[in-house]
């Protein structure tokens, strides 16, 4: 078990270290230096070459990532020229409000989308099952944007229920009590999510219920409603696990339109302006939280995975 | 049967198929593929409805000559009706030329993005799943390291700086996609590596080259061609997620998410046929993609054929 956890610790470590260079180099070689944000447009060559030398940006770029990462370590993300802040302090400013509109979504999703797919599974090729299917089948194709544009046509345009735009407070605790604002970004995310999880579900809970052990269960005499729940309940949750550490990166993206579609000051609008400013340190450092996130959800993933199922650990 | 049990045995005659059953030729692997592909009519649905929409794209413009070019001030914001059969937009564009327009855009994109995205992915799996060892572990952490990366930051921010065209963008979308299909081909050609008649080529003296490019990709071909139109649908929703944003292809060029988002500051006047009809598009072409991929995996898929 230990073993188990050091090596998967082990490799984890070492593609987070190639995911950095990579992006590290790549976005170096499209934004060599930012002397021109700081200098303004009509900098002369001269001043720039000062500048850069001043700052370290004429430097072998393996040598600037070795210093670049020497910051992160110390929590330091680098200084937003546009924005005249450091990222780490951009960073702190919102990363809780996305944090709070992403687990909710997640966790709201998982809820629904298990009893569904179970449902799904049992109730197979019902009426029930198709119309499910069907939906979840439709959400799955539906780009986020369109599902959040037809959410706030109904419910905030027509229906006046819910505002169209996520919660604009500063204070976390109002956006947490917000669900006028906070309604339609919740469900939008959701309903996304759900689609993409049911059908998994659906199709593990199949597998599980052709399994020996349930028809065994049956025959012991057990009532219906425990070998549901004890049996398998358990084993077709456990592809979830995998699933929602492998969807990370799909959801980061999810939140980026989400946030840019409802104007929610989370880190996807943070990284939706920074778009359009070209601010290069706020770039690199979302896209390397991205990718840290992705492997962090991963490692998690597979050590919870070998818990829950010992098989794991013996392949 | 009540010929036999009257007792002699009829004459034999090999022309003629014996009683209880034809046989029939033998069914090879692929028409029976293709076989059951054509008894699941969802599968046939989606096939009909891309097939609809290449020619709606790529011939529709033929027939059809709406303004997409010029803006036309004395025409803005036309409801649907004679002339314009999905209205204007704010420019006076004809909703229903741009839409044939940027359905160029995405099926070009979602074609060639995923062409690119399974060439490289299965040489990669190929080699990676054939070469074993060192060379094997090396080049799956390669495919790691690409998998953690927020693929939509990396091309927003590529697209951002260099512009964004249908190359470009297929370009940058299959260079980030070949990943699933590299680990599917490697999985199969693992499988496959230790197969007599891989050995049997082996022994015949049969190069890698060879080895890979006549024995072990076509045999792995199942995977890729069930992956390649999960790939389209991919790629058609990322630059539709591209065009929203608002870093989505030149004029005169248009793409879905563009005229998406172009509509969306007229949703509060209702004036629907900007969103809704493209909206649709891409929703009808992910979700025939994605029925045509389902089918084809179980059509492949030997345990699941129905005997």
């Amino acid at each position: 078990m230990i073993g188990y956890i050091a090596r998967r610790l082990g490799t984890s470590i070492v593609v987070l270290l190639g995911v950095s260079v990579f992006i590290f180099a790549l976005l170096h070689a499209i934004y060599p230096s930012p002397a021109i944000d700081v200098l303004g447009p009509r900098a002369n060559t001269v001043l720039i070459q000062a500048w850069n030398k001043q700052n370290g940006f004429d430097d072998p770029w393996i040598v600037q990532y070795l210093r670049y990462m020497g910051h992160l370590l110390q929590g330091n993300f680098g200084y937003s020229y546009k924005l005249n802040q450091s990222v780490a302090s951009l960073i702190s400013g919102v990363w809780a409000r996305s944090a709070w509109l992403s687990g909710v979504s997640l966790v709201l999703s998982v809820v629904i989308a298990i009893p569904l797919g179970v449902y799904q599974a049992i109730r197979r090729n019902t009426v029930g099952d198709y119309a499910a299917t069907s939906l979840a089948f439709v959400l799955y194709a539906m780009p986020v944007f369109f599902l959040g544009l037809i959410l706030i046509q109904v419910f905030a345009l027509d229906l006046g229920w819910f505002s169209f735009e996520g919660s604009q407070s500063t204070s976390l605790l109002a956006i947490i009590g917000d669900w006028h604002a906070m309604t339609l970004p919740v469900a939008t995310l959701t309903l996304i999510s759900i689609a993409l999880f049911s059908r998994y579900i659906r199709s593990s809970s199949m597998d599980v219920l052709a399994q020996d052990y349930i028809k065994v269960a049956r025959a012991k005499g057990l009532p219906e409603r425990l070998v549901l729940l004890r049996h398998l309940l358990r084993n077709a949750c456990l592809p979830m696990v995998t699933l929602i550490g492998l969807s990370i990166p799909q959801l980061l993206a999810g939140n980026l339109i989400t946030e840019t579609l409802f104007n929610y000051r989370g880190l996807g609008l943070l990284f939706y302006t920074a778009l359009q400013d070209v601010d290069y340190n706020v770039l690199l450092a979302y896209t390397l939280i991205g990718a840290a996130l992705t492997i962090i959800g991963n490692l998690v993933a597979d050590i919870a995975l070998s818990v829950a199922d010992p098989r794991i650990r013996l392949a | 049967m009540s010929q036999t049990s009257a007792g002699a045995l009829p004459p034999l005659d090999i022309t003629r198929a014996p009683e209880g059953g034809g046989i029939g030729p033998v069914q090879t692997g692929w028409r029976l593929a293709l076989r059951e592909f054509a008894q699941n009519k969802l599968a046939l649905t989606g096939l009909v409805v891309l097939v609809f929409f290449v020619l709606f794209s790529f011939i529709g413009p033929v027939f059809y000559h709406g303004n997409y070019l010029t803006s036309d001030l004395l025409s803005t914001n036309v409801p649907p009706g004679a002339g314009h059969p999905l209205g204007t937009n704010n420019q006076g564009y004809d909703e229903l030329a741009l839409i044939m327009k940027g359905g160029q855009a995405a099926l070009e994109v979602g074609f060639f993005s995923a062409f690119i995205a399974i060439v490289i992915g299965a040489l990669w799996g190929a080699i990676s799943g054939l070469a074993g060892g060192i060379l094997d572990a090396v080049m799956m952490r390669v495919v790691d390291v690409f998998l953690s990366i927020p693929f939509l930051f990396i091309v927003l921010i590529v697209a951002v700086r260099y512009g964004a065209s249908v190359l470009s963008l297929s370009l940058l979308i299959g260079g980030f996609s070949w990943l699933v299909p590299a680990r599917l081909v490697r999985g199969e050609v693992l499988a496959l590596r230790v197969r007599d008649f891989v050995s049997a080529a082996r022994v015949a003296g049969a190069g890698q080259t060879r080895l890979i490019g006549r024995h072990l990709l076509p045999n792995a071909l199942g995977v890729v061609i069930v992956n390649v139109t999960f790939q389209v649908a991919d790629a058609i929703l990322a630059i539709a997620a591209l065009g929203f944003l608002g870093f989505g292809l030149q004029w005169p060029n248009q793409d879905w998410g563009d005229l998406l988002s172009n509509g969306v500051g007229y949703l509060q006047d209702g004036y629907w046929w900007q969103v809704y009809p493209v909206g649709a598009c891409i929703v009808l072409v992910v979700m025939a993609c994605n029925l045509i991929g389902d089918a084809l995996r179980d059509s492949l898929d030997v345990r699941l054929r129905r005997r």
